[in-house]
């Protein structure tokens, strides 16, 4: 079981109120990703769930009893943390025994699970070294075999992937979301990557400020997001974001049409302006478009390769139905 | 070119470092020197460097004089106590001014490195006064709390030093993995901080074995460490300066070889965190 529940939680660093009153239920078996840009909160809503913060105000319920009170070590949680924070006196081995230790879990147990955890994790031949002698990859691995063998009640991650390079993150990416899928058990994820928040997560929560901007799933928030903020947030590369005449053609402040909902053609164009840089990735291409009289700068993306270069004209034409209208207060208009 | 400057410039500063080095040695060097010679030839002027009839007499005469062994006890006692007692008291103490800062926290260690600022002697009194009420005059017990206290400051600004240089998130990560405060400074910190907390041991046992003002006023004979035994030596009796030498090579003998065996323990000591 591992059903986490916030009730008007707050935080105050001093003065400063970080997270304003706030509500929240992630379900159990769920994969949650707390997502959005630095400092707007989402680590330290984090550590509030861990227990590593003291909340100002506001109730943790875990399971639906009451964790306010309760000390890190027995809320039951397991926390992989952005620097692996792994011991580096212990060998692998004892690093993954370590929170057996603590529980007093007897030695054959212990063994059991921990076999169990380096075969999973690929681990076996490295259960005598240093953390050191491992590499970054290799030492997250240990860092989440260490929260496995706690059978925890909720997976707590904490940026886990940002000191990986970029290929190292995407295995690892799948390799998390294959162990959500095989343990079923509830996984709080924070990161600012919204790329890892729309493969990874079953709910996304959108924070800014310390305030929950949207909660869905990753295509609801792709689909229907609530605010301009959102909007601009989620799916890569960003939604284009239009405001004057032509959002006001269409009774709106401001509309938002994402890159890949904008079509090139020959001529004729709704729209037209000047390709500024044009990005040939193979599969797609991104065109920088200038001078439309919109916006500074239009992103559109075609799939397959278009042969248009730096300084050609450039026609487009939005799809009707996938332009977003907000009104002044960048909330959308159903 | 480059490379001859670079090879000139090591030469002149290898020179410079032995030249400085023997300078400061200069002193122990003499003294051991003196503690060889007979009395005679310890105040022959000009003054003989190598070449002198070398004796064991003085030693033979201090041992006869006094007994060594009770003093070095003494010293071993007091200097070792202070120690253990300052690092129980310090750990606890720099582990929540590095991990779990107040607002307070910096004017708190500042003060009490301000307290290693006032004068010794200016709170001589009160101390003496307090240890006559309490008959630890001439107590081992007595010196060891005194000089626990009075390393105390640096002790904690040591270990705290170091304690910095841990990531809190290996502790936090502890915490999280079911470890108790204790569990989390005894299985996590402090294995991690043994170096540091090696040369601050080190160097407090060094400090406390040379401490020669409380260890001279609050002793007389019972409790008195090697500091007053090597005083015993100087003036009443007159000048026996190869006697006094001898007394003093017995009293730094000790310490100079933990100092040579523990060299490298003491120099990461002291440049902690100077460069990084």
């Amino acid at each position: 079981m591992g059903q986490i529940t916030l009730q008007q939680v707050t935080k105050n660093f001093g003065d400063v109120q970080v997270i304003p009153p706030l509500d929240l239920t992630i379900e159990d078996g769920e994969f949650t990703v707390f997502v959005g840009p630095s400092g707007c909160g989402k680590s330290t809503l984090l550590r509030l769930i861990a227990g590593l913060e003291d909340i100002t105000s506001g109730t943790i319920l875990i399971d639906g009893a009451d964790a306010t009170a309760i000390s890190p070590a027995k809320r039951g949680l397991a926390m992989v943390f952005q620097s692996y924070a792994l011991y580096p006196h212990m060998s692998v081995r004892k690093n993954i025994a370590f929170p057996m230790r603590m529980a007093g879990v007897d030695k054959a147990e212990q063994d059991r699970r921990i076999e169990q955890a380096a075969t999973a994790l690929n681990l076996t031949d490295y259960l005598d070294r240093r953390p050191g002698q491992l590499s970054g990859g290799q030492r997250q691995r240990v860092a989440i075999g260490r929260a496995i063998v706690r059978e925890p009640a909720a997976f707590l991650f904490d940026e886990p992937l940002s000191n990986l390079d970029a290929a190292l993150r995407v295995g690892m990416r799948l390799e998390i979301s294959e162990l959500h899928k095989r343990l079923e058990t509830t996984m709080v994820y924070v990161t600012h990557d919204q790329v890892e928040a729309m493969t990874m997560a079953d709910k996304i929560v959108v924070l800014r400020a310390g305030n929950i901007e949207q909660v869905g799933s990753p295509l609801d928030l792709y689909r229907t997001p609530r605010n301009v903020f959102v909007a601009g947030f989620i799916g890569s590369p960003k939604m284009n974001l239009i405001e004057g005449p032509e959002a006001a053609r269409h009774d709106a402040h401001t509309i938002g049409v994402r890159p890949e909902h904008i079509d090139v053609v020959e001529t004729d164009g709704q729209w037209q302006g000047r390709v500024g840089v044009a990005e040939h990735l193979g599969s797609d291409t991104f065109f920088h478009v200038h001078d439309t009289g919109l916006a500074e700068m239009l992103t559109v993306r075609v799939a397959g390769e278009v042969n248009l270069r730096h300084g050609d004209t450039i026609h487009l034409n939005p799809r009707a139905d996938q332009i977003h209208r907000f009104d002044d207060k960048g909330l959308r208009i159903q | 070119m480059a490379r001859n400057v670079t090879t000139q410039r090591k030469i002149v500063n290898t020179v410079l470092a032995w030249g400085i080095g023997l300078l400061i040695f200069f002193p122990i060097l003499w003294t051991i020197l003196t503690s060889f010679k007979s009395e005679a030839t310890a105040i022959a002027d000009p003054p003989v460097f190598l070449f002198f009839d070398w004796t064991l007499d003085n030693y033979r005469v201090v041992q006869e004089r006094s007994d060594y062994m009770r003093f070095l006890w003494n010293s071993v006692i007091i200097a070792g106590g202070s120690t253990l007692l300052g690092i129980i008291v310090a750990v606890p103490a720099a582990w929540s001014m590095a991990f779990v800062p107040s607002a307070r926290t910096k004017d708190i260690l500042l003060w009490m490195l301000s307290t290693k600022m006032l004068p010794a002697v200016g709170v001589l009194y009160p101390i003496y006064l307090i240890f006559i009420k309490m008959g630890l005059l001439d107590s081992r017990v007595g010196l060891t709390v005194v000089l626990m206290l009075i390393n105390l400051p640096i002790i904690i600004w040591m270990l705290y030093t170091y304690f910095r240089e841990i990531p809190g998130e290996i502790l936090e990560a502890a915490r999280m993995d079911g470890a108790s405060l204790k569990e989390e400074i005894l299985y996590v910190l402090t294995p991690m901080a043994v170096p540091g907390i090696a040369s601050t041991v080190l160097l407090n046992i060094i400090l406390a074995w040379n401490e020669a003002f409380w260890t001279l006023n609050l002793t007389a004979a019972k409790a008195a460490p090697l500091t007053a035994f090597i005083a015993s030596y100087s003036s009443p009796e007159g000048l026996f300066y190869a006697k006094l030498s001898a007394a003093s090579t017995m009293a730094i003998a000790p310490i100079l070889i933990l100092g040579w065996f523990s060299q490298k323990q003491l120099v990461r000591g002291l440049t902690f965190g100077a460069v990084k």
